[in-house]
């Protein structure tokens, strides 16, 4: 046949058409990482050119190492970032994804009046800016702002939300009377890890990084609700029924049919909510800036921080790298888990 | 050829319209399996129900009522859902109808977030198709490597290229200039990734007739092929609308000065760092208000396209 002769021609056209994407790709997304790993070698000061010599001195990994290695004040804010970054996705993942599956059920009950409003509803603060929910949870968890209000119809006194650096676990400990937050023992106190003591990493989240994570779920959920109904729907029917027929309720319904049935999609939103939680960064810009007391600074701030703030961009772009290798290391199990369990459902990629 | 991905996204090739607008299998099975719960149950499930959906639309409510109170009012009564005496002030300042000392430029913020919205949106309904279609039917080589590049390129966190994005722009000269802004938005790996799809789902046959009939590739690609594409381009148009609207960090690094500012890095600022002068919160949130409305306006008319998009978004990974 012509086929031969058409695909000739079609290899000239072929380049032609994907040759704006692979401009702008590359020039705006593979460059810019090798140069930073170059950058990430370098003491930076960001204003000459770094990679013409200059004013530019290469440093080797010495980045790398005031980050994680040597003693000193950069290693223990980065150690409090991670602490802080930690805490936010062991609680913004399970909340986060629970709640997206609880709302996907609630809203594909097939007798539920008001489903699609209901649907919007839930779906509505994930399409709108971080910057726009972040000023209006800004409001609402003012000291003397409406949530708190609220709170003092029931007789609780709220506390300072965003300006609270207290860590919850001391703070719960210490109103459970089971240990004092302002004389902590000595041995968690005296060793850590990181340049960071014990007492800081054991601490928790603290009050004002909490409201963040409020936030994050709010706003997230609706997403992952939309992929679980989708999910949801396709479970097929005729399953559903011969287990009404086996006479099952609907507790054994949802553990044997429903959440196995959903278990593919299950592991896809905790990837995509261990992969987000890894990179929150408007919300620190608006509500904080990693204060109070550096409890609400993530990796990702701190490198923005590290690079136009204080003008270090060589350690920015070396915990830019850090952070792409924990991202990298979350995907990389997270998909081990998914074929181990699912062998069939493995991707070709 | 498709990657076999847990959740499809919905861009395949046109359905057959629906007859009525609720999903397929709602009505295909409007009964549920187990019976129905008894009263009380529902009764409870009902209320706990719109206790949820409220904690939902609460934020939002008070947000629009405090625009329109007066600062004292807001600060007093943070939780009221009516202004004590109403005042379109806050309208007013930001769009630069009442003199004050005190305002923000609200109007360029808006100016500079519709131009690179519209660049933005533009170029990437247009490049990421012809990507998508070229990646999906045209026989050329390295299109397997370019397609395994797509998707390393997308495994690539965005917070991760903050610096480098920087490091390029001012290596380029293109610091703090409209064409940094718009330029690196122009494509994005998830669009083509969606557009491949889509195509690999159209029927060979057409373009194979118009082949026959002596069409070219460019114009078998925008007379024949497009046209087909509609819903995937109505997704893609407005998933790069939504994205380019709230877009955040980029704008953060390209640019400086107060008169490249856009809706989010403008209002980030002024959240941020206005602590100084009074909270005005008023102003705040109807700065916010406005922001949010286009995106509003598109998500209440489009719903059914946000839906497609946030499941095709859920393969990028």
């Amino acid at each position: 046949m012509h086929k031969p002769a058409l695909r000739g021609r079609q290899g000239p056209w072929g380049w032609l058409f994907v040759s704006p994407s692979v401009l702008v790709l590359g020039l705006f997304l593979a460059l810019p990482i090798v140069m930073a790993l170059w950058v990430s070698l370098l003491d930076w000061n960001g204003q000459s050119n770094p990679f013409t010599g200059g004013q530019a001195t290469f440093v080797g990994l010495d980045n790398y190492r005031g980050l994680l290695t040597e003693d000193g004040l950069d290693r223990t804010l980065f150690a409090t970032s991670l602490r802080n970054n930690a805490y936010y996705v062991l609680l913004f993942v399970p909340l986060s994804t629970g709640l997206g599956l609880t709302l996907a059920m609630i809203v594909n009950q097939r007798m539920l009046r008001g489903r699609s409003l209901l649907r919007t509803t839930f779906y509505f603060p994930s399409v709108t800016s971080t910057i726009a929910v972040s000023t209006i949870f800004l409001f609402l968890f003012q000291g003397s702002g409406a949530v708190n209000s609220l709170l003092s119809w029931i007789g609780v006194k709220g506390p300072n939300w965003f300006a609270d650096p207290r860590g919850i676990v001391w703070v719960t400990l210490g109103n459970l009377g089971l240990a004092d937050p302002n004389h902590p023992s000595g041995f968690l106190t005296d060793h850590g890890f990181m340049g960071l003591s014990w007492f800081e990493w054991l601490s928790g989240p603290s009050v004002a990084m909490s409201t963040m994570i409020l936030l994050a779920t709010w706003t997230t959920s609706g997403t992952f609700m939309l992929i679980f109904l989708a999910a949801l729907q396709d479970i097929p029917r005729e399953l559903e029924e011969a287990a009404a027929l086996d006479g099952v309720n609907r507790r054994q319904l949802l553990r044997h049919v429903t959440l196995p049935a959903l278990r593919p999609v299950l592991f896809l939103v905790l990837t995509l909510a261990l992969i987000g939680s890894w990179q929150v960064f408007d919300m620190v810009y608006v509500m904080g800036q990693g204060a109070p007391g550096n409890t609400t600074l993530t990796p990702a701030f701190m490198s923005y921080q590290s690079a136009f703030k204080n003008a270090d961009y060589g350690q920015g772009a070396a915990i830019a790298f850090i952070l792409f290798a924990i991202v990298l290391a979350c995907t990389g199990a997270q998909r081990w888990l998914l074929r181990e369990r699912n062998p069939r459902q493995g991707r070709r990629r | 050829m498709t990657p076999t991905t847990p959740v499809e996204p919905d861009t395949r090739a046109p359905r057959p319209p629906r007859t009525t607008r609720r999903p397929r299998r709602a009505r295909a099975a409007e009964r549920p399996v187990l019976g129905r719960t008894r009263l009380p149950w529902r009764i409870a499930g009902y209320t706990l129900i719109i206790a949820l959906a409220s904690l939902y639309v609460l934020p939002f409510v008070i947000q629009l009522a405090t625009s329109f109170k007066t600062d004292p009012d807001a600060a007093a009564n943070p939780l009221a859902l009516w202004p004590g005496t109403p005042t379109a002030a806050a309208y007013q300042r930001l769009f630069g109808i009442a003199e004050s000392h005190e305002t923000v430029p609200f109007l360029r913020w808006l100016g500079n977030s519709a131009l690179v919205t519209v660049l933005v949106t533009a170029g990437r309904v247009l490049f990421d198709s012809m990507a998508g279609y070229a990646l999906a039917r045209l026989r050329f080589p390295g299109r397997r490597l370019l397609f395994v590049l797509l998707l390393a390129v997308m495994a690539v966190p965005g917070v991760v290229l903050l610096i480098p994005k920087f490091l390029v722009l001012s290596t380029f000269g293109m610091f703090d200039t409209y064409a940094g802004m718009v330029i690196p938005l122009l494509v994005d790996a998830a669009g083509i990734f969606i557009m491949k799809q889509f195509f690999e789902s159209v029927p060979r046959e057409v373009e194979e007739a118009a082949r026959i009939d002596g069409a070219g590739v460019f114009r078998i690609y925008w007379s024949v092929v497009l046209p087909m594409a509609r819903p995937a381009l109505i997704t893609l148009t407005i998933l790069s609308f939504q994205g380019s609207w709230n877009e955040f960090t980029h704008f953060l690094v390209s640019t400086q000065s107060a008169e490249y500012e856009t809706l989010t890095t403008g209002l980030a600022r002024f959240v941020a760092g206005g602590l100084g002068s009074g909270t005005q919160y008023p102003l705040k949130l109807a700065a916010a208000a406005l922001s949010t409305i286009p995106v509003a306006i598109l998500f209440f008319c489009f719903q059914r396209y946000f839906i497609r998009g946030a499941n095709a978004g859920s393969v990028k990974e």
